[in-house]
């Protein structure tokens, strides 16, 4: 794939494109917040680009719960992948938010496909997007607190809707000896073998 | 009344006969071979449910061949597959909304007790939501193992025992291991 896109890019934004690389074919850039939304424009309107087919919005959490400052700068990353179904190419366009304030501007008005993405995105880990018509939670229920795919959300906390019943079987329960698999995190093997 | 020989043979023509037995047990007799099913189907484990009601497998053989679509009218209620968080209010109310007498099985492993989900997402086990009757484990369970459960199911409903029961693994004949090995030899040739 040429770096056509990449070029395009950096031509029009200049130091606003912090990296670009190219991974398994597609062409990968790295923006600014502040160039967030012209760049995802830019791409979709550019005629030599005209990424016009929205495929996916989400997020990655980069912060180590364990090393890391929570509230570190470029704690999130936000992606967008775009393809244009005239030229035929793709391009992921990334930027970075703070864990403090992890705002971004939408990019609904951009494509109309972004809408449920970016609820999802702010769903699962908290980041808001400015401007977005009905910025609500997608998967979880409103009772949630939280964002479970946050770094520091404990891996195995849950919040149950219905209180859980007196005298139930532990998670362990019966099945130990005819799964054979470890079905809790917090317990080893060497546990599970005294239990029986 | 341990002592007193009972004898059983088939009535021939011209006679007549009776038999004597427990209201309960009557009952519960009628109970177990005439189960409407209420499905609550949720993930994968709903392909091999529908393996074990299909034709080859044919529940309709213990009696538990109609599935009703309103829990008001079925007896057990199967859950098959995995219960979320967000679920749970709906599988608590399809149950209340039964009427006694009323049995759950939990269908496969994810239902039983969550599985390898243990995350924010998954309830552990459908026991914790509702009281569950017969766990059948298996990822999902063959179609043997669910009609071992249900037989495992109208045995209890015939004792009248209520206490949550897990199928546990049945064992092979004897012998079967050499036969199996023996097929597994024909194949690689």
């Amino acid at each position: 794939m040429s770096k056509l896109i990449l070029e395009r890019l950096s031509a029009q934004f200049g130091d606003a494109v912090l990296e670009t690389s190219t991974a398994f074919g597609d062409d990968v850039a790295v923006v600014t917040r502040a160039a967030w939304r012209g760049a995802a424009e830019f791409i979709k309107t550019d005629p030599q680009c005209l990424c016009d087919y929205f495929v996916d919005l989400s997020c990655v959490d980069r912060c180590d719960p364990n090393v890391d400052d929570l509230d570190m700068d470029d704690r999130f990353e936000v992606y967008v992948i775009a393809y244009s179904l005239k030229h035929k190419h793709r391009v992921r366009l990334k930027t970075r938010v703070s864990g403090a304030s992890p705002t971004l501007p939408t990019l609904t008005s951009v494509w109309a496909g972004a809408d449920w993405m970016e609820r999802e995105a702010f769903d699962m880990f908290g980041v808001r997007f400015v401007g977005h018509p009905d910025l609500r939670r997608i998967l979880m229920y409103d009772e949630f607190e939280g964002h479970p795919l946050r770094k520091d959300y404990p891996a195995n906390r849950a919040q149950p809707l219905v209180p859980y019943r007196e005298g139930t079987f532990d998670k362990l329960g019966p099945f130990l000896q005819d799964e054979g698999m470890p079905l809790n995190r917090s317990v080893t093997l060497d546990d599970r073998v005294d239990e029986h | 009344m341990g002592d007193v020989e009972h004898e059983t043979r088939v009535l021939g023509g011209g006679e007549s006969g009776f038999v004597t037995t427990r209201f309960d047990a009557l009952l519960n007799w009628a109970r177990k071979y005439s189960l409407f099913q209420y499905p609550f189907v949720t993930a994968c484990c709903g392909m091999e449910f529908m393996a074990a009601a299909s034709p080859r497998y044919d529940l309709a053989r213990f009696g538990a061949e109609a599935p009703r679509f309103s829990p008001r009218q079925a007896d057990v209620l199967w859950v098959v597959g995995t219960i979320s968080q967000r679920q749970a209010p709906a599988l608590r109310r399809v149950y209340e909304q039964m009427t006694e007498p009323k049995w759950v099985i939990a269908f496969g492993t994810c239902a039983s007790c969550g599985g390898f989900y243990d995350n924010y997402a998954t309830v552990p086990g459908i026991d914790k939501i509702v009281p569950v009757d017969v766990m059948i484990p298996g990822c999902p369970p063959r179609p043997e193992a669910v009609l071992d459960g249900l037989m495992l199911l109208q045995h209890k409903i015939g004792v009248g025992d209520r206490t949550p029961v897990t199928l546990k693994n049945t064992q092979l004949p004897d012998g079967a291991d050499e036969h199996l090995d023996r097929l597994h030899q024909i194949r690689l040739k």
